[in-house]
């Protein structure tokens, strides 16, 4: 039993969850992650305290009543737990699979002060996973909102990650005429081109596009906005009542050492958009090649360094390395990541930074020579500040380097409109996400630089809200949670089920 | 040349391929429907294809546009794999899976009063957008085109509309002057003391020339790149390019250049990386065709 006397006895253990076998799985691109079944999700909803002040909400992002969810969840109602999550958050088969839930909800969940903490991300992926097998879209009330004319406001998104989704969703429901312009081929944003099939399956991502089309939302891929008409333009001459800008932060960094430019140097942003966008791993079945290094260095820590690491070890590279300027406690990316990494057998060199990478002297890369770091004093972020040691330097015999060392502001919205920008190329917006121009949002990484999914999310969830009070549409939300102090239980797809008596409705179809 | 064209119709299909034209065995001219590109599209920019969904996103040179009929002109080498099999399923009526642009910067036409507008292999049909809107901002236009014979000439006639002086230079002299397109330009120089910018386009190899040439002179020489790309958006970093002290994108920094600062060694090792890829698929290419019995496949 439990040292800790608590109100009701609990698993001590987190439930396990079941996964590919990690030398099966290094070879394919299978999800490695099988989810909880029923009986597993049940279980571990059980280890839920139902805490008075949980802090799991105020620890999510975008405050999803965590327990509310779970008890639901236990009590095997899983359409109320789904509408429990969606009332917030409108991605959760997504968030349950990345969301980085150590950092956030289980990072501060009681449990976790003294067992390992309810595994929440886990039980929102079961629900999540439940309602695309039961096509649960929430068929939800549409608010009718018409523009002065009579028609409904026309509301243009730009970019399809995550930030545009939630927006179209939000505006969608909220009765507007939406399109979400794609310069891709393909919807979906990093979901789509970053984050590889066995995290995030391209049928998870395909679900949730099928749900915002089947609330109106229109999309139109191949368009590059800027360039193929500017974000003035759509203002003033293609009739948009306001247009939201998520167009993410996909800029790659590359280090700037000696040998950057060498073949066999690639951003992870091309290995993964080659691997997953353009499915270069069925090469010379598709067209779009990806020639794979025998001895892969990928420089880099956080997530996306995790994605190029694993993508090089399942296209069958030989040794696949990680170099990290930092130690694992500074590694940025998803816990679990690291984890599986670990398992599957890619080797870390922290306090390792790249100095050089050396060619073949054919053009191509040879080895890559790096330097022993040791931690100093802490930096601006708290985290302490990497110091070469002198004379330390070493070779890694390699034949690609990829670099997953972060990204900058996308220059081409930039390029194209007089938004206003800040220093580094991101846009400027006010506490509503307005930016310079009237009408014109934006949010997501173009905004705050690389983040996460569930915080783009949440800013294209944010915009929508401002958009609406800017063009005079009533968002209902705020009063009944107001008057209830919970109106969440009782709202559908967040639109309170008694607005339905007082507002003229459609279904959408 | 045989141009096909298909019937006027009102209810064109997006990206659908409305002419047809084969200025050789391996090059041809699509004009596609797309009346936001062509009424967005300026002289300089490219756009990126998908000829089907499992196909490669290839950058090609908006060679010309036409704004009233809705359409751009794509002048396609047919080289390898992609564009070798677009030669094949490109006809008048087909329609390409997807069009994204027009990406890039565009051109500066700046007040320069005389030009010169180098067009070499490839690059022939990319410089005329350029040099007609050189033409159209009051400059006097010298053409250089090149060409490896008398076969492969295109676009004379559209080019002697625009251009105030047009020298076609040929590898083995079958037209015009014998020699690359450097001669052209030196004799251009030669002739004209005042030239105040160059504009070259064409494989790599010869915008390096050309550079070359005029970099003595001192003349304002710009190029325009084509790396390997991807995206075309920004995002992968493929199309890096070293210019003077720093690292480019050439699709969202580009894709033009000042040809004196460019490292055109490192772009052609560069262009090289996928070379293995590229021979694997085109032959699997051309022996897919001839077990169908294909009659491209001994053109490929
Ligand atoms: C490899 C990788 C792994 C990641 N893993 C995780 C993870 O595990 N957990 C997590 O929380 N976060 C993760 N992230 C971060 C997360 O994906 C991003 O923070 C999030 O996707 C940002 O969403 P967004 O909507 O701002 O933009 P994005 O998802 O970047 O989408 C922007 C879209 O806009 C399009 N676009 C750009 N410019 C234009 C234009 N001019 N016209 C039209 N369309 C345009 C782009 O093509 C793109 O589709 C990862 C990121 C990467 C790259
Ligand atoms: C900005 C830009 C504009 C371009 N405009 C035109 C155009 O108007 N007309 C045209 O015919 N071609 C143009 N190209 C080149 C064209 O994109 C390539 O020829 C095409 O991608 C080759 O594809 P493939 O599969 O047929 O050949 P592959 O088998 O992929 O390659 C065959 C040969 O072409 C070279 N090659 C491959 N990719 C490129 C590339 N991106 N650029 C240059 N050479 C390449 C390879 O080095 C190889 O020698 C342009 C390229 C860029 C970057
Ligand atoms: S903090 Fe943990 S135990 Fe408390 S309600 Fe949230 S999930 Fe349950
Ligand atoms: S083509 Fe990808 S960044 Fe230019």
């Amino acid at each position: 039993m439990a040292k800790k006397r608590t109100v009701r006895t609990i698993h001590q253990e987190r439930t396990p969850v079941r996964e590919l076998d990690p030398l099966i799985r290094a070879r394919n691109f299978e999800e490695v992650n099988c989810g909880y079944t029923e009986l597993e999700a049940i279980r571990e909803s059980e280890r839920c305290l139902f805490c008075p002040d949980p802090k799991c909400i105020a620890g999510c992002p975008v405050s999803v009543n965590i327990p509310d969810f779970i008890q639901k969840l236990g009590e095997r109602d899983y359409r109320g737990a789904y509408d429990v999550i969606t009332a917030t958050n409108l991605l959760p088969a997504v968030c349950g699979r990345v969301c980085p839930q150590e950092n956030q909800c289980e990072g501060v969940c009681t449990v976790g002060e003294t067992l390992v903490s309810v595994a929440i991300g886990r039980m929102e992926r079961f629900i999540g996973d439940l309602a695309i097998t039961n096509g649960w879209i929430n068929k939800p009330y549409i608010q009718p909102s018409r523009s002065t004319n009579g028609a409904p406001f026309k509301i243009g998104i730009v970019g399809s990650g995550p930030s545009g989704m939630a927006c179209a969703a939000d505006m969608a429901k909220a009765g507007c005429d939406v399109t979400v312009f794609e310069a891709f081929h393909e919807a979906g944003g990093v979901l789509r081109y970053g984050i590889p099939d066995f995290r995030l399956p391209n049928t998870v991502v395909d679900a949730e596009i099928e749900k915002l089309k089947q609330l109106g939302v229109k999309f139109e891929c191949n368009v590059l906005v800027g360039r193929l008409f500017t974000i003035e333009q759509m203002i003033e001459e293609e009739g948009f009542h306001a247009v939201f800008i998520g167009t993410g932060a996909g800029y790659p960094t590359m280090l700037g050492i000696p040998g950057d430019s060498l073949n066999g140097v690639l951003s992870a942003n091309e290995l993964l958009t080659r691997c997953n966008l353009m499915r270069a791993r069925d090469f010379p079945n598709v067209d779009t090649p990806l020639p794979l290094g025998k001895h892969v260095v990928v420089v880099g820590a956080g997530n996306t360094a995790m994605d190029a690491l694993r993508v090089s070890k399942r296209l069958g590279a030989e040794s696949v390395t990680c170099v990290y300027r930092r130690s694992k406690t500074e590694c940025p990316a998803r816990a679990e990541e690291v984890h599986h990494a670990e398992q599957e057998g890619i080797e870390f060199h922290w306090l390792s930074n790249p100095v050089e990478i050396l060619s073949d002297g054919d053009g191509s890369v040879r080895a890559i020579r790096c330097i022993r770091m040791e931690l100093g004093a802490p930096d601006d972020s708290g985290r302490r500040r990497p110091v070469p040691v002198p004379g330390s330097e070493f070779e890694i015999e390699t034949d690609e380097v990829v670099y997953a060392i972060g990204t900058n502001a996308n220059p081409i919205i930039g390029q194209t409109s007089k938004l206003k920008l800040n220093k580094r190329g991101y846009i400027e917006t006010d506490n509503k996400l307005m930016t310079s121009i009237a009408g014109v949002f934006a949010g997501g990484d173009i905004v705050t630089g690389a983040a996460t999914v569930i915080e783009a999310m949440g800013a294209g969830r944010k915009a929508a809200r401002g958009m609406k009070a800017y063009l005079g549409i009533r968002d209902v939300g705020p009063i009944h949670r107001g008057a209830t102090g919970d109106g969440r239980a009782t709202s559908l797809f967040g639109i309170d089920a008694r607005e339905h008596n007082f507002t003229r409705v459609r279904v959408a179809q | 040349m045989i141009t096909k064209t298909a019937p006027i119709r009102s209810d064109k299909k997006p990206f659908e391929i409305l002419t047809r034209e084969d200025y050789s065995p391996v090059t041809y001219m699509l004009e596609v429907h797309h009346p936001q590109m062509a009424r967005a599209a300026q002289p300089g920019q490219f756009v990126i294809v998908m000829s089907h969904a499992t196909g490669e996103r290839i950058p090609l040179t908006i060679a010309d546009f036409d704004r009233e009929k809705g359409t751009i002109t794509l002048v396609i080498q047919a080289v390898g794999k992609t564009t070798m099999e677009m030669q094949q399923s490109c006809q008048v009526g087909t329609v390409l899976y997807g069009i994204a642009g027009p990406m890039g910067i565009p051109s500066h036409v700046s007040s320069a009063k005389k030009v010169v507008c180098v067009g070499g292999g490839l690059g022939v049909a990319p410089v005329y957008p350029q040099a007609r809107a050189q033409k159209e901002n009051g400059a006097y236009v010298i053409g250089v085109l090149g060409f490896r014979n008398k076969d492969l000439v295109f676009w004379e006639d559209k080019f002697r509309a625009i251009c105030d002086e047009l020298i076609i230079c040929t590898d083995d002299g079958s037209a015009g002057i014998k020699g690359f397109v450097t001669d052209g330009i030196k004799q251009a120089i030669a002739k004209h003391p005042d030239i105040d910018e160059v504009v070259a386009i064409g494989p790599p190899v010869m915008m390096k020339a050309s550079a070359q040439a005029t970099r003595a002179a001192g003349i304002k020489t710009m190029v325009s790149l084509n790396p390997i790309m991807v995206d075309g958006t920004g995002m992968c970093g493929g199309c890096r390019v070293k210019v003077g002290e720093s690292v480019k994108f050439a699709c969202v920094d580009g894709p033009d250049f000042d040809g004196h600062q460019v490292d055109f060694d490192d772009l052609m090792v560069r262009l090289k990386r996928y070379k293995e890829e590229e021979r694997v698929a085109t032959e699997r290419w051309s022996e897919s065709c001839r077990m169908n019995g294909s009659p491209m496949a001994t053109a490929a």
